[in-house]
């Protein structure tokens, strides 16, 4: 091994002992290498062109010469030639404990590179000279030469004006960032150096040094004279990108190069230091001078400072090149500096780390302000047209979908045309009467059976009040869908079908068990339409014995005389609807119509300053904007744009994105409005109809077990149920018959009954297989095998 | 399940040994088995050894015949599964009397039961209920595979079970949010579609039914498919079967004629009673003991309605009835869940055995055991586990006083 042993020595006297230490030489080797170097060097400044050696330089010669002085003196003079080649061939013994790989052999440094094609080039092919084919010896790949080592110290104080203006630059950006290394030390650091140093550390050693060895100076009498300067402090530190350095550095070469033409090669061979000796000596020379000087100038000699590149003492307490080459960046993009921000940011990063952490979130938040409106002033100030909800009830068939329709057509709350597509596709699959229902019968399957399966709702205006229609199913299947309905209404109107037979199974059937239905759901005033009169002749006979019968069960039903009131129609002619009938079989009839009978009903009071409750009705994908929506009526309190609202039973929050009032935006609500909730930040899966809407403050609690007081259609055992409240339908069972009380005052009657029978009240306790939200007093509905068994109120 | 051996002594001590062939017959074991009741079954268990020498220790699994005395039984109703807990009574070189072992009673593999009896033995012994139970359980004629599949369901909502002789056992719940119908909206149609979709694939999941083209020539028996819903779902849902059949999935025409559609009230799993008593399913599953047990419930909820003393139901309320020799000849019938007789508590066992020998030997009236896991069952719990009907009314003021 190793002559970069023999390299890694400073120029420095005072550091010799170190290189001893290392070279392993005794004593009189050392005599001796120091006797042929004094030789040498003598030899070479007597000589004609005289050319100056470094020490170390003339020692390495000596060493491959087996200290033999004359080859040395040729040696060196030929290699004088080719300064910045032997220059690159120094800076890898940088890498000093290392040894990365052998010196190539200096005597032919023009073509570093072994060629084939060259070595061949006089051969033909497949025909070599037996005398070449042992010779070829494949040559390590060395660094390129040249680029290596940066410039000849001697380099003159001519700087290019790009140069100076990089300088400049450059000076003016490490005033800015003093503690950045500079960047063009990168050249150096890409090729072997481990990791750069700060140019004023390197010229504050280097200062150290001069001064610290005055013997050497006379080695460098051809520096021009400001490279002496006591003080150069040139802060010349990174603070360009990377783009800049290599740009700078390419500038800077090129003007070295065509300084080299210039001037005679011979000028300087001063080599520098090696890194280790820079290393061993760093200590000293740690940099005194930080601050960055006012004799700066733009004559400054960048050559001297390349120069003095290698003779920086590395400790490694500088920034890694990555990091020179980041805050380069980062500084060159005119960022703040990292360092110092870093210390303020740590703490506001520790205190603000858990609101981060919190703010992070897969799916983005929608923010939704809230105008903060106080809602029930504004609800008091708002001029309002009243807004009723009636539901339309009775048997299958009985004509409340087409009556319905018939309404809306001839108050033009649906247009002729879109009357007369329906009647023309009624017609063509067979069910040409059917054609007003489908106003309200939107379902494809309710169309091609011609039955309601759901509720639908629709609007009409007349002078005073804004009608909202709730037309309900009237198959015993579908009165849970009904139940949804009814809970919606503010009074009911009853469809009895008056033709001969209809009204009669009618009775028994759901015409019954739908005015119970409202009636146990709170409705008070029902008007009951006599549907189909035109079938009967408008026979006043009928009408009277239908009124007879009908107002006797709904009184019985727990309606009041005067909330009943009857109307005989026709609803697929239209007569006594929105205009008197002109069939002179109806003269006997002199009473309203039934808009009239409908718009003499009261405005109902709702509880709108009480809690927020609203049961969904519907969840469904509103339009793009809105993705996800639900419909249903405010049952109490009220609500705005941008309120946090809770969904129960799944307890998940959502943000009222926007609302809609029977189909026109607005900012609030109030109880006894149908409303269209735009949501967002909720997942639609925790949205179901039947749920219930409420908001956090007051939030309603879910039940798995309650009590309630029940009139009783149907004997009512402990057995399973299904629980109907508004659009709530889930399964459950009759835990226990507590007791069963007188009607009028409530007393007990008799405890733990066996059987509770139909007509009577009796308190009972249902379990639920689910959590369900629930609250007294809430109206309930127990089915059973699809009959309404009981319905009561929750206690 | 096949009997094996009987060793029944008249006693009422002795031993029986079964093999267990189809999952059903775990539902059995589970009555039979009663705590304090000797279990003699393979076993797999782990043995961890220590050799003496070395002290390393090594783990094995080692299949075992092990003879347990019972503590504890968990049945898992959804995969037929019966784990009996007990303490070890026979020494085998792996285990040591009194160690604790859980034995899973496997299928086609026999195990003996043996129960004591007397005044000195843990367990109740072959009494006529356990004895009963063992004549319900041991399959002589072979012809207890009648088994239907029945989905139960109403717009985004469908309950797949599998009624057995014995059981009904909901396999899936299928659950989806459907849009309502609105103007112009196609949401519904297509939501509902979906829903189709997804139950008719866990129908055929959960009947591990064949869709391969090549399985249209097997012929496998199958099974009856009863689609139940208010209004049109279940039509609607058969008629999502048949396109499928005809366009994607041929080999599910050899399910269409085995598809019945019955109505029922709602889409909850307690409307199964009224699918199990509609006409159609009866004729289809003749006979069952379902159909008994369903029937018998129904006429006790309609003597209930009709004479209300002359049926009672509740613990206290029927054992005062027996007291009174209310459940007799003439149309006495106790109705009992089986559930009663699988008290962890052998005095509570015993309670509802002796009421039970009482109505049959005593007084003549007529027992009925009602499985817990079957719909009918289920609405017997509801009563408390036990109900009769009556020969003669009992007036409840005496009752109520015995109640409070």
């Amino acid at each position: 091994m190793s002559r970069h042993r023999v390299k890694a020595v400073s120029y420095d006297d005072d550091y010799d002992d170190y290189d001893d230490g290392y070279d392993s030489q005794d004593p009189e080797e050392r005599e001796l290498l120091e006797q042929c170097t004094r030789e040498v060097q003598s030899q070479l400044a007597a000589g004609d062109p005289p050319v100056s050696a470094t020490r170390d330089e003339v020692q390495e010669a000596l060493w491959h010469y087996y200290n033999d002085v004359d080859k040395s003196v040729n040696y060196l003079r030929g290699k004088k030639t080719k300064e910045a080649d032997k220059k690159a061939a120094t800076v890898k013994a940088k890498v000093s404990t290392v040894p990365a790989y052998p010196i190539p052999p200096t005597t032919t440094p023009s073509h570093p590179h072994f060629s084939a094609a060259e070595f061949f080039r006089d051969s033909p092919w497949l025909n070599i000279p037996a005398n070449r084919k042992a010779d070829i010896l494949i040559e390590p790949l060395y660094p390129r030469l040249g680029l290596l080592g940066g410039a000849p110290e001697n380099g003159g104080g001519k700087v290019s004006k790009l140069a100076a203006l990089a300088a400049a630059r450059k000076r003016k950006e490490g005033d800015k960032a003093p503690a950045s290394t500079p960047g063009h030390d990168i050249q150096s650091a890409n090729e072997a150096k481990g990791a750069p140093l700060s140019l004023r550390e390197r010229l504050a050693s280097k200062q150290v040094k001069q001064e610290s060895s005055p013997s050497l100076q006379s080695l460098k009498r051809q520096s021009p004279p400001q490279e002496k300067s006591p003080e150069p402090k040139p802060t010349i530190p990174a603070a360009t990108s990377l783009e800049d350095a290599v740009k700078d550095l390419q500038i800077e070469d090129k003007q070295r190069l065509d300084e080299e033409k210039e001037e005679p090669p011979a000028v300087n061979i001063r080599a520098p230091p090696s890194t280790f000796a820079a290393t061993i000596v760093g200590d000293d020379t740690r940099p005194k001078l930080t601050e960055p000087s006012h004799l700066f100038t733009d004559t400054l000699d960048l050559m001297k400072i390349y120069g003095q590149d290698l003779a920086e003492p590395f400790d490694f307490a500088g920034p890694s090149p990555d990091d020179v080459v980041l805050n380069a960046q980062s500084s060159a993009k005119g960022f703040k500096s990292k360092q110092p921000a870093a210390k303020p940011q740590g703490d506001k990063k520790a205190a603000g780390l858990a609101g981060d952490m919190s703010n992070l979130s897969v799916t983005e938040k929608v923010n939704v302000k809230s105008k903060n409106l106080d809602v029930l002033s504004e609800y008091k100030k708002a001029k309002r047209k009243n807004a009723m909800n009636f539901v339309v009830i009775g048997h299958v068939d009985a004509g409340k979908s087409t009556l319905m329709g018939r309404l809306l057509a001839d108050l033009k709350a649906i247009d002729q045309r879109t009357l007369d597509k329906y009647r023309r596709e009624a017609e063509k699959i067979g069910k040409g009467s059917f054609a007003l229902a489908w106003v309200l019968d939107q379902g494809s399957e309710e169309r091609a059976r011609g039955v309601t399966i759901d509720i639908a709702t629709s609007k009409f205006e007349t002078e005073k009040t804004v009608f909202t229609i709730v037309d309900s199913p009237g198959h015993r299947d579908f009165v849970p869908n009904m139940i949804a309905g009814a809970s919606q209404a503010d009074f009911a109107v009853l469809v009895i079908d008056s033709s001969i037979g209809n009204y009669e199974s009618g009775l028994k059937g759901q015409t019954k068990e739908h005015a119970l239905l409202v009636r146990s759901m709170g409705v008070q005033r029902i008007i009951v339409a006599v549907n189909k009169m035109d079938t009967v002749q408008w026979d006043y006979g009928r009408f009277e014995e239908i009124e007879q019968q009908v107002s006797a069960f709904l009184i019985t039903a727990g309606f009041q005389a005067k909330n009943i009131s009857f109307v005989p129609c026709s609803g697929v002619n239209g007569d006594n609807i929105t205009r008197r009938s002109e069939d002179p079989n109806v003269s006997w009839y002199t009473g309203r119509t039934l808009v009239e009978e409908l718009e003499t009903s009261e405005p109902y009071s709702h509880a709108v300053d009480k809690p927020l409750r609203m049961t969904i009705g519907d969840v469904f994908r509103g339009s793009i904007q809105n993705p996800l929506s639900i419909s249903g009526r405010i049952d109490a309190g009220s609500l705005q744009i941008g309120d946090q609202v809770l969904t129960m039973p799944s307890g998940e929050s959502a943000t009222i994105r926007s609302l809609e009032i029977d189909g026109e935006p607005n900012d609030w609500a109030v109880a006894g409005q149908n409303v269209v909730l735009n949501l967002a930040n909720i997942d639609p899966i925790h949205l179901r109809s039947g749920d219930v809407v409420c908001h956090a403050t007051a939030p309603i609690t879910n039940v798995t077990s309650f009590t309630c007081k029940v009139l009783a259609f149907d004997h009512l055992l402990p057995s399973a149920v299904d629980i109907h409240r508004g659009r709530l339908h889930v399964p459950g069972r009759i835990g226990k018959l507590v007791a069963t009380l007188d009607k009028g005052s409530g007393n007990v009657l008799k405890k733990k009954p066996k059987i509770v029978q139909p007509g009577s009240v009796a308190r009972i306790v249902i379990e639920l297989d689910q959590a369900v939200p629930l609250e007294a007093p809430t109206r309930v509905v127990l089915r059973a095998g699809g009959d309404t068994v009981a319905a009561g109120l929750l206690e | 399940m096949r009997l094996v051996k009987n060793k029944i002594e008249y006693g009422g001590a002795g031993s029986v040994t079964l093999i267990p062939e189809e999952p059903e017959d775990m539902w059995h074991a589970y009555n039979l088995i009663v705590p304090g009741d000797l279990l003699y079954a393979t076993a797999i268990r782990r043995v961890t050894t220590t050799a003496a020498s070395t002290g390393s220790t090594s783990s094995s699994r080692v299949r075992l015949t092990l003879e347990i005395r019972v503590k504890n039984l968990d049945f898992d109703p959804q995969n037929s599964q019966l784990h009996v807990s007990g303490q070890i009574v026979n020494e085998t070189p792996h285990t040591k009397i009194g160690q604790h072992h859980t034995l899973d009673l496997e299928l086609n593999r026999q195990f003996t039961l043996e129960k004591g009896s007397g005044p000195d033995s843990e367990g109740s012994g072959w009494d006529s209920v356990a004895v009963e139970a063992l004549k319900d359980a041991v399959d002589e004629g072979g012809n207890r595979k009648a088994e239907a599949v029945a989905v139960v369901m109403q717009e985004g909502l469908a309950h797949i079970c599998f009624i057995g002789q014995f059981r009904t056992v909901l396999k899936q719940k299928i659950e989806m949010s459907v849009p309502r119908k609105r103007a112009g909206g196609s949401d519904h149609d297509k939501t509902m579609t979906k829903f189709y979709q997804t139950t008719l694939d866990t129908l055929l999941r959960h009947m591990e039914f064949n869709t391969s083209s090549t399985s249209m020539t097997s012929n496998d028996p199958v099974r009856p498919v009863l689609l139940a819903s208010p209004g049109f779902t279940a039509t609607s849902f058969q008629k999502h079967i048949q396109h499928v059949a005809n366009t994607t999935t041929p080999a599910l025409k050899r399910l269409l004629p085995s598809v019945v559609v019955v109505h029922s009230a709602s889409g909850y799993l307690h409307s199964l009673t009224e699918v199990l008593q509609s006409p159609t399913v009866k004729a289809l599953l003749s006979d069952t003991k379902h159909a008994r047990e369903t029937k018998l419930m129904d006429d006790f909820h309609e003597q209930l309605r009709k004479e209300t003393n002359k049926a009672t139901y509740g613990p206290r309320e029927v054992e005062n009835a027996v007291g009174q020799g209310a459940v007799g000849r003439g149309g006495g019938i106790l109705i009992i869940s089986n559930k009663l007789f699988r008290s962890p508590d052998v005095a509570e066992r015993k309670r509802w055995v002796a009421l039970v020998d009482r109505v049959r030997d005593v007084e003549g009236g007529e027992v009925r055991v009602l499985s817990s896991e079957h719909e009918s069952g289920k609405r017997l719990d509801g009563l408390g586990g036990i109900a009769a009907i009556l020969t003669f009314p009992i007036g409840d003021e005496d009752l109520e006083e015995d109640s409070e």
